[in-house]
């Protein structure tokens, strides 16, 4: 005990160090509200100027081009938007965890690893109107498969976008895989493929969705390079070899217009993509926690 | 399934103690009969030498315990028995192990076959967080694609033989996690016995377990020596007492000396072991 009771323990707390305490404490409660102040205001806006749009007839009309009247609604937006993001998904999420998978588990320490990570790095900072222009000069302007522009055109701009999104988180969350679980797998002879497959993936999986997640909020959101891929149209398609709508696209274009009444389906439509972002954020999360649930995890 | 047939040496009869283990359906309560021996070995991490030229028998039906101080290469040497060694980046070994005969260490032998005979018990318990106490132990029986038909039979036995079944048996679909930390290590025995392996290895498998704990792991591997020889490695020399009936005692990646327990703690033959043994060092 007379080793504890040195007197600076027991001395209060100098006023200075009390004082640079609060002032450090407001500093970070003030950058906080700050960063959350335009935050705050983006919804307050899309829902003020947006909800007013939101309707049936909103959701089931393709936008009408008349000048008076009736401009319609965004249903073609939406299923582009929805087919477009889908298949670049479809392109992007299985390619983009297999490098990861490549570059944690097989390749580590590898050349081949390191000049990968190196370029998957170098294509996150790569601005997505360029995606938009590679696509656009070597498959609209060759005219690949038919046609110029196309939906399946801006789905592979959108995936060459997604692709170092996924890769790097998806990377980052298998290198927290603890390795005593891949020893346990590996010691029990399990093939190197199940041990991923069975062990690996499933307990990066929550992680792993979550980067997917990011990624195809970030690619239904991006303008760029669908601009000239897949283009503005008015009517629904549902073919992906055809010029294809979508909601940034839609956005972009009504923003742009005099009208009032267009500027106002800009608003709802970009209420409607931040609802449908929210909407599939909300469901992985539901999938995610009731797959645990059956696992019984408290 | 057939692994075992992809192995170009032509000698049958030393082919076949690996490829026992998916031949028999149930797990054998037969005594074991196999036997591990370590021929010069040699292990390396890049240009550092960590096991030199080591050679060491582990019997059937009996408990090898391998003591030394930190560092000295049991981790190492007994990972080098079912090939883990070769997981670690820039690692590599020389030299033979042999398993009735088999050498383990032949370019041809598929090292997933040496895994499925040869089992392996950690110091930390590691059961896989996202599957349940069940899943757990039929891991290894899935991981490997036998029959699933027994697949609920194995696994009862195996948690049986684990000494666990009566704590878990009404919680199978719970996660292995959330059992204690003694259990959790009963329950990576279990999955290690469900696959019926020749040889079992254990790494200071008690290491990270309280006294209580620690207890009923010996008990169990007193046990459990009967159907599997046993190797255990551990840094506890009283442990070392309680069940091995060899001992083996190591120092910088060599064997000092190896014999029957008591005559290692008691007589021994070397200076370092007596040196070790008496607490002078280590």
């Amino acid at each position: 005990m007379e080793a504890m009771s040195s007197p600076g323990l027991l001395a209060p707390l100098s006023a200075r160090r009390r004082r640079t305490d609060r002032a450090a404490r407001a500093l970070l409660g003030a950058g906080t509200i700050l960063a959350l102040v335009p935050l705050a205001l983006i919804l307050y806006y899309l829902l003020r100027k947006g909800l007013g749009a939101l309707d049936w007839h909103f959701l089931s009309s393709d936008p009408t081009g008349s000048y008076f009247g009736d401009q319609g609604g965004i249903h073609s937006a939406i299923v582009g938007s929805v087919e477009i993001v889908g298949l670049a998904a479809l392109i992007a999420l299985p390619v983009g965890i297999g490098v990861a998978l490549y570059l944690t588990e097989f390749g580590r320490g590898s050349r081949l690893a390191a000049g990968t990570r190196f370029f998957v790095d170098v294509m996150t900072g790569v601005p997505s109107i360029v995606f938009g222009l590679f696509i656009y000069i070597t498959m609209v302007l060759t005219g690949l498969g038919g046609s110029s522009f196309a939906g399946w055109k801006g789905s592979l701009a959108l995936a060459l976008l997604m692709l170092p999104i996924v890769t790097r988180s998806a990377e980052v969350v298998l290198l927290l895989v603890p390795n005593s679980l891949r020893e346990a797998a590996l010691a029990l002879g399990a093939p190197r493929w199940r041990v991923v497959l069975r062990v690996i993936l499933p307990t990066a999986l929550p992680g792993i969705v979550t980067g997917a997640l990011l990624s195809i909020a970030r690619a239904a959101g991006e303008t760029a390079p669908l601009l000239f891929t897949a283009t503005i149209v008015k009517g629904t398609t549902y073919d992906l070899g055809q010029r294809m709508n979508s909601l940034p696209a839609q956005i972009f274009d009504d923003v742009r217009q005099p009208q009032a009444s267009l500027v106002e389906r800009a608003w709802g439509t970009s209420l409607t993509l931040v609802l449908m972002i929210l909407a599939l954020t909300l469901i992985a999360r539901l999938i995610q926690r009731r797959s645990r649930s059956t696992q019984g995890a408290a | 399934m057939e692994r075992i047939d992809d192995i170009p040496t032509a000698d049958d009869q030393l082919a076949e103690p690996v490829a026992k283990g998916r031949l028999q359906a149930l797990p054998s309560v037969a005594p074991a009969t196999h036997r591990v021996e370590i021929r010069d070995l040699s292990a390396f991490y890049g240009d550092h030498q960590a096991v030199r030229e080591l050679s060491l028998e582990f019997e059937p039906a009996t408990v090898t315990a391998i003591i030394g101080p930190s560092g000295c290469g049991k981790s190492t040497m007994i990972r080098c028995v079912n090939r883990m060694h070769e997981e670690v980046a820039g690692a590599r070994s020389e030299g033979k192990v042999l398993l009735d005969d088999l050498d383990l260490h032949d370019p041809a032998v598929d090292v997933v076959s040496v895994r499925r005979a040869i089992g392996m018990v950690f110091q930390k318990a590691n059961p896989f967080p996202t599957m349940s106490i069940f899943d757990n132990v039929a891991a290894g029986l899935r991981f490997t694609g036998s029959g699933r038909a027994d697949v609920s039979d194995r696994v009862r036995q195996a948690l049986e033989g684990a000494g666990l079944w009566n704590e878990v048996k009404d919680r199978l679909g719970k996660p292995g996690a959330g059992l204690s930390g003694g259990q959790q290590q009963r329950l990576c025995i279990a999955r290690a016995l469900a696959v019926d392996p020749d040889v079992i290895l254990m790494d200071e498998p008690c290491s990270a377990l309280d006294p209580v704990a620690t207890l009923r792991i010996e008990e169990l591997i007193t046990e459990l020596k009967q159907q599997v020889t046993i190797a255990i490695v551990t840094h506890n020399m009283q442990q070392a007492a309680r069940v091995a009936d060899r001992t083996a005692f190591m120092l910088d990646g060599q064997l000092v000396e190896v014999g029957p327990t008591e005559r290692l703690f008691t007589k021994p033959e070397d200076e370092r072991t007596e040196q070790y043994v008496t607490g002078k060092f280590g």
